[in-house]
């Protein structure tokens, strides 16, 4: 049994991931890659929004590149795959992921595919914000003898 | 399971190749509503039952995330929102405000729930995709532009029909769905029923 926000998460992870991860980790999982295409991938184009402080008016950030796709298993499992760029067969391999996470399969899935994209996701973030740690400037005023 | 709605079969059924699909069957629509009395065959989509692989078609070619879908009465079920909500992000809204609306006549009916422009925006009225038992070109005559002569075609409402060319240039366009053909009936077309005619 899955929660929307538990595909919610996984989602999220597989549309962030970066397409040679997700390619070797998919290679490395043995799987039929066999499907039928509800919507064959097609690259389009999203507009993010945002927020100020993440509580302001929305505004428009820009314009993203995106492809998507939606396949069925022969089981009848519906995977759907958002990924940044144009990488067709990353949506693919997206969209097989999040099919497979909905068979018997999900657990050996998440084992070998979705734990080391997650690893390697939180390894990235906290090698950026190491690198920005190391550039904090404190800035202090020292009390002017002026009083 | 989660988004049953999404794992069931109901999505199946979409264009093969998008872009060829749609502009085909936009070029098929465009010429019906051109001609009026003529039947153009359009069978690249399949939606869910009960609806015709014609007006699954047309709502697929047509249809939007900013035009409202009416589903009348058999043609109202789950699966055929999961279909159209996948395939064209449109949404399914009443009657009144509706941009397209798909069912067998008697379940449209009656015609005046549905807006038929105004004088400024005679465009901003409903498209009614009438599911049909049959579809050929004999029944009531058909005169007005698009049409050589007279052309013939089998209506569900010859005296409907004739009301809302009465309105013009506001009023209800239509197209007919039979299977995998389609036909269309602009406002513009006069109707005459074959005994004043011949």
């Amino acid at each position: 049994m899955t929660t929307q926000d538990e595909r919610k998460a996984w989602m999220s992870l597989l549309a962030k991931s970066p397409a040679e991860d997700l390619e070797r980790l998919w290679g490395s999982f043995d799987a039929a890659q066999e499907h039928s295409w509800l919507r064959a991938p097609e690259a389009g184009g999203v507009m993010v929004r945002g927020r100020a402080g993440a509580t302001g008016a929305p505004f428009n950030l820009g314009e993203m590149t995106v492809t998507r796709c939606s396949l069925k298993l022969p089981g009848g499992e519906v995977g759907h795959g958002y990924v940044q760029g144009r990488n067709k067969a990353h949506a693919t391999r997206a969209a097989l992921v999040d099919a497979h996470m909905q068979t018997a399969q999900a657990a050996a899935v998440r084992r070998t595919v979705l734990t080391p994209l997650e690893e390697a996701m939180a390894g990235t973030k906290k090698t950026r914000a190491a690198k920005a740690a190391a550039t904090k400037v404190d800035f202090f005023t020292l009390v002017r003898g002026e009083d | 399971m989660q988004g049953d709605a999404l794992s069931k079969t109901s999505l199946e059924g979409g264009f093969q190749d998008a872009p060829v699909d749609s502009a085909r069957a936009f070029r098929a629509a465009m010429s019906a509503m051109a001609r009026p009395g003529w039947i153009e065959p359009m069978d690249a989509a399949t939606p869910p039952h009960p609806a015709s692989k014609a007006a699954g078609t047309l709502l697929l070619t047509l249809a939007d995330h900013e035009t409202g879908i009416y589903l009348a009465g058999d043609h109202d079920t789950p699966m055929m929102r999961d279909w159209l909500a996948f395939h064209t992000s449109a949404p399914i809204v009443g009657a009144s405000e509706a941009h397209f609306a798909l069912g067998t006549w008697e379940a449209l009916l009656p015609l005046s729930q549905y807006p038929v422009g105004t004088p400024e925006y005679p465009d901003r009225s409903t498209t009614l995709i009438v599911e049909m038992d049959a579809l050929e070109c004999d029944g009531v005559v058909l005169k007005g532009p698009g049409i050589k002569d007279t052309a013939e075609l089998n209506l569900p409402d010859a005296k409907a029909m004739q009301a809302n060319n009465a309105q013009f240039p506001l009023g209800l366009d239509f197209f007919l769905t039979c299977g995998s053909r389609v036909a269309a009936l602009p406002r513009s077309t006069q109707v005459s029923t074959t005994a004043e005619e011949r």
